[in-house]
């Protein structure tokens, strides 16, 4: 039976021969004609070494290292070659585990016998000088030489972050790195990355058969060369942090500052804190489970994470957001009456100055009332909703309820509670003025981090705006900062509104009455406010103070908590001082009050 | 000799059997060569070594081969549609149970034992295209009947793509191949080979070029056609004119739109004025220029749709890498390079058996399984490769040579897909090894390592044998 297409079999014959004849031709080109592939006569192959950068270093806003490298020494070995050797003394060399040694070695000749493997990482100096005298003892391993992170002063562990090796979520999200290698897991270390690790080089060098080198392979045209990591350096001030550390020592708290003309971070500190020259080399893997269980929580960066009620601190701003929107003037007075809210005994408020001077609780009240309830509907549930709307959309203008799109990774955003959230909570068209009064006084469903209250602090000191709290000062071989730090952000306040809350709080700092004196620094005027954060845990309060200095073309922006330490501010205020004295003098002149906060230890 | 109508050894075909195992014994040697020094040195009989495992594969392989053949062929026949089903079936429960290899979720674990099920899916579907080609009221250019034919490949691409295992997959679309040699109209293969074109070159080119050339392209061969410049030059107009309008609209709305979104937009409204000036003008034959053109317009974009937004980045670094447009010794380049850096290193002689370096330091990839190829170019250098090319090519051919002389459609439509599913695995596998293909992996049969691939290409072959003997049958 003759096929009405069975000539076809010739063309499908005839795609395999031609096939096939491609085949051939190549395979003549790259086996004979191309000689590129055919090494030297010797049987040569290649060996991937790779080259480890430097990771790039890390200065204070004055040029001072914050962190920089020192070499560090990797054990390779080579199973393939290894013969039998002394492992009690090579044990004994490195002071480590025979046991955990004979694992490694194991895993290493398991994973291939004509590859190198880490057996033994991060040998110091010492050790890396006495074994290289005895390596010709122990055919089949070799040093690689590394770097380890080095800190000159123990300070700033939070906001420097530490590094380590990469894990599988590491190696899928990015190609660049391969098991073993480190990477920033934490502040800045891990923001800037990509600028610190620099390049990874590698050489391909020949080798024969018995793995000895014979050059480089093609004349290194496969190479590349190591790239260094670009130095950093950062807006911090070391001496500032360091003292800031010094009085945080032994307390639960967090410290931030900020310059307000330029939104750069001054100092941020978060206590308990570690040394970071704890989470480096041999010994991080041990240190870093010890301080994972501690109670006191030292890795926890208390600075951008606790999230506290702002307490009286939030006055301000409703100050601030009546004036804006006309329901209060400056003028404004409210008879302090404790029917509705408490408050402590105090003359009554003339105006707002002293509504801030006093932090007359029914004044706030009062002042929130008129801001949530502007009879714009006569139903109060719908006239509530409406004002809050409007509230909202004022308080989100100073950063606040929201991530700042700053240089540091796991800032939390804080609260400000919306018509959304309370319906949730009550229902919709359930809830009114009378439901979420507490806000009035930074109380209720309101949240704000360290971080943020600073950015406050500052947005008062410029009168009206603030630029993105930052970290970065330059980068090596950039020109210039990300255009979002140098923009400035506008409130929705008037600016001519500012001077009248910023006399408010000089007085809270020099009035009689006002209840931060212990903030005053000799020569410079101080505008601060307590804000005590009522605890629900049954333990004493929060003290917190927030403060710009000096009052006229203010240069530093800060806020302080020390948690458990009671009402009233006074710890606060009082580490506000120094701070601020340290920072505009760079001596301290108030060894009474430096003394006090010494002494105080909470563990 | 024996008559060969009356006598079942004498039917057998012997030369296939004889390729057969040439190619099983040299494939095992390279597998020895390749492997041996993965560890200690072992005996033969231990199990834990590649090439003793493989050497356990191979004699159940031979197992498989005395059985099928003792099977009678009309059985497979028979049974074609519920093999289909039941391996299809099959395939899902490996991605549920089935356990992760390189990113594909196509294995089952029996013990320490694993099973690639993708594999017999081959033959099942090559029996379900036999079964459904021979049937005597099938008609290739019947849209019912090529439904049912794309529905029998399709389905198991389908199910393989689900797994993750694109290599396998892609074998499916060889059966075209079958499909011609049974009256697919030419058409069919002049589309895929502008496809492929098309797809290289979008590749290639960027598209604010590429598509103008296309289009310029269509504008000739309609001008030489008609034979004056007419077509030629309204064509240029309107489009240029449409891209114009594009360019205003996208500034006047205030959107960013590319050039590729502006000319998308010009060619489109393009084709839609064209089809109704060709219509009204009766100049039909031009409607046929007119459609490949905008077929190929849209072919481009969704070709470069797929590769941006769909493909992971190292699958676009693959299809980069094999087009030369990235250079990268270390990722996938380096896997390559190391492949043909072992191919080349092999000379004319080779180095000999047990000698090649860059095989045995691991330096080539999967160098047992898909990448067997390397020890055999540098251990047996050119001559053992042509060795190998021919052992293929002489497979085939005498394949193709035997489904001819069937009398019976079923066999020789069969006979054509095991023939096919060998061209692709040969072309693919070591193309890619001699870098003229991306790295797709899958296995050089009869090769490379693993059991399931060696049995699946045994039971097809055998059962294709089997059929031989039965062709003096009366067919019923
Ligand atoms: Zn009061």
């Amino acid at each position: 039976m003759q096929n009405p297409n069975s000539n076809r079999k010739y063309i499908i014959a005839g795609m395999v021969l031609t096939l096939t004849a491609i085949f051939i031709i190549r395979l003549f080109y790259i086996q004979i004609i191309d000689k590129s592939y055919q090494l030297s006569s010797n049987n040569n192959s290649r060996l991937r070494v790779v080259e480890y950068p430097g990771r790039g270093m890390m200065f204070d806003r004055y040029g001072k290292p914050l962190v920089y490298n020192e070499p560090v020494y990797d054990l390779l070995m080579l199973p393939q070659q290894v013969k039998a050797f002394d492992t009690l003394e090579l044990c004994r060399i490195l002071s480590i585990d025979i046991v955990e040694f004979r694992e490694s070695v194991r895993k290493a000749r398991e994973y291939s016998r004509y590859r190198q493997s880490a057996v033994v990482r991060q040998v110091s100096m010492e050790q890396f000088a006495m074994l290289s005298e005895r390596l010709y003892k122990y055919p089949g391993f070799s040093f690689q030489i590394r770097s380890q992170r080095k800190y000159p002063q123990p300070i700033a562990p939070h906001l420097l972050g530490y590094v380590g090796e990469v894990n599988v979520e590491d190696l899928k999200k990015d190609p660049y790195y391969q098991s073993g290698d480190y990477i920033g897991k934490s502040g800045l270390e891990q923001e800037y990355e990509e600028y610190l690790r620099g390049r990874k080089g590698i050489s391909f060098m020949l080798v024969d058969v018995h793995n000895r080198l014979q050059g480089k392979f093609e004349n290194g045209r496969y190479d590349t060369i190591p790239e260094p990591g670009r130095k950093l350096t950062i807006t911090i001030d070391a001496a500032l942090q360091e003292y800031g550390e010094k009085l945080l020592a032994h307390k639960k708290g967090s410290i931030v500052a900020i310059e307000p003309s330029t939104g750069e971070i001054l100092a941020m500190i978060s206590s308990p804190a570690y040394d970071p020259n704890e989470l480096v080399g041999r010994i991080r893997g041990q240190n870093f489970e010890r301080l994972m269980n501690d109670s006191l929580n030292p890795l926890f960066n208390r600075a951008t994470m606790s999230r506290y009620s702002p307490g009286s601190i939030f006055k301000v701003v409703q100050a601030l957001v009546a004036l804006q929107l006309g329901v209060i003037d400056e003028f404004y007075s409210v008879d302090c009456n404790k029917d509705i809210i408490g408050c402590h005994n105090h003359p009554n408020a003339h105006g707002l100055r002293e509504g801030i001077q006093y932090s007359c609780n029914p004044y706030f009240y009062n002042v929130f009332r008129r801001i949530i309830l502007q009879g714009k509907s006569t139903n109060q549930f719908k006239d509530s909703q409406i004002g809050l709307k409007i509230w909202d959309e004022m308080v989100f203008t100073f950063g606040l309820g929201q991530i700042l799109p700053t240089d540091f990774p796991g800032i939390k955003p804080g609260l400000v509670p919306d018509g959304e959230l309370y319906d949730k909570m009550h229902g919709a068209n359930r809830w009114a003025f009378s439901t979420i009064y507490s806000n009035s006084i930074g109380q209720g469903e309101v949240e704000t981090v360290p971080i943020q209250i600073a950015n406050l602090a500052a947005i008062i000191a410029n009168r009206g705006f603030y630029y993105v709290p930052h970290f970065i000062r330059s980068i090596e071989g950039i020109d210039t900062i990300p255009q979002k730090f140098k923009d400035p952000v506008h409130t929705a306040i008037d600016p001519k509104y500012f001077d009248i809350v910023a006399d408010g709080m000089q007085r809270v700092v020099y009035d009689p009455g006002g209840t931060g004196w212990k903030a005053q620094v000799p020569g410079v005027i101080v505008c601060g406010k307590t804000g005590t954060v009522q605890n629900s845990g049954g333990k004493e309060d929060h003290s917190g103070f927030f403060a710009f200095a000096p009052k006229e073309r203010p240069r530093i922006a800060i806020v302080a908590y020390v948690e458990n330490s009671g009402a009233g501010g006074m710890y606060a205020a009082t580490i506000t001082s120094l701070m601020i004295e340290k920072y505009m003098n760079g001596t301290i002149t108030q060894a009474d009050k430096e003394l006090s906060i010494l002494e105080y230890q909470q563990f | 000799m024996a008559n060969p109508r009356t006598n079942f050894i004498a039917r057998l075909d012997w030369l296939t059997i004889i390729i057969f195992l040439l190619m099983v014994v040299f494939g095992w040697m390279n597998i020895f060569s390749a492997t041996q020094n993965e560890g200690a040195a072992g005996s033969i009989f231990d199990f834990s070594q590649r090439y003793s495992k493989q050497f356990y594969y191979i004699l159940t392989a031979f197992v498989i081969a005395i059985l099928t053949l003792s099977i009678d062929g009309k059985v497979w026949s028979f049974f074609s549609f519920p093999i289909y089903g039941l391996t299809l079936l099959i395939l899902p429960i490996t991605i549920l149970i089935g356990k992760e290899i390189n990113g594909a979720r196509a294995w089952i674990f029996i013990g320490t034992f694993s099973l690639q099920p993708a594999e017999f899916v081959k033959f099942a579907t090559a029996l379900a295209l036999a079964k459904v080609l021979s049937d005597y009221n099938f008609q290739i250019h019947k849209p019912k009947n090529l439904l049912t034919v794309g529905a029998i490949i399709g389905l198991p691409i389908l199910l393989i793509l689900l797994q993750k295992d694109t290599g396998t997959a892609l074998v499916f679309l060889i059966f075209v191949l079958v499909l011609f040699r049974e009256g697919l109209s030419w058409v069919v293969l002049f589309v895929a080979a502008l496809a492929i074109i098309l797809f290289v070159c979008t590749m290639l080119v960027p598209l604010p070029v590429l598509l103008p050339v296309i289009s310029a392209i269509a504008l000739m061969i309609t001008w030489l056609y008609q034979r004056n410049l007419k077509f030629f030059g309204y064509g240029s107009l309107i489009l240029g004119g449409l891209f114009g309008l594009a360019a205003l609209a996208s500034h006047f709305l205030g959107e960013e739109w590319s050039i590729d979104r502006m000319f998308f937009i010009a060619s489109f409204i393009a084709f839609l004025i064209w089809l109704v000036i060709i219509i009204r003008k009766k100049h039909n034959p031009l409607l046929l220029i007119l459609f490949t053109w905008i077929g190929a317009v849209f072919f481009i974009f969704s070709v470069d749709f797929v590769f941006h937004d769909i493909l992971q980045p190292h699958q676009q670094s693959r299809i980069n890498t094999i087009l030369g447009l990235e250079s990268d010794p270390l990722g996938v380049g380096y896997n390559l390079n190391q492949s043909k850096i072992a191919i080349g290193s092999g000379g004319f002689f080779g180095k000999g058996f047990l000698q090649g370096t860059q095989t045995r330091f691991n330096f080539v990839p999967e160098q047992s399984t898909d990448f067997i190829f390397c020890t055999v170019g540098e251990e047996w250098g050119f001559l053992g490769s042509l060795f190998v090319l021919a052992l293929f090519a002489g497979l085939i051919l005498r394949i193709i040579v035997l489904a001819e002389r069937q009398r019976s459609t079923f066999s020789r439509v069969y006979g054509y897909g095991l023939a096919s599913i060998l061209i692709f695995h040969f072309a693919i596998n070591i193309g890619m090894t001699i870098g003229l293909v991306p790295v797709i992996g899958i296995p050089l049969p009869f090769f490379s390592y693993g059991g399931s691939s060696l049995w699946a290409f045994t039971l097809m072959l055998f059962v294709f044998l089997r059929f031989d003997t039965d062709r003096y049958q009366i067919v019923s």
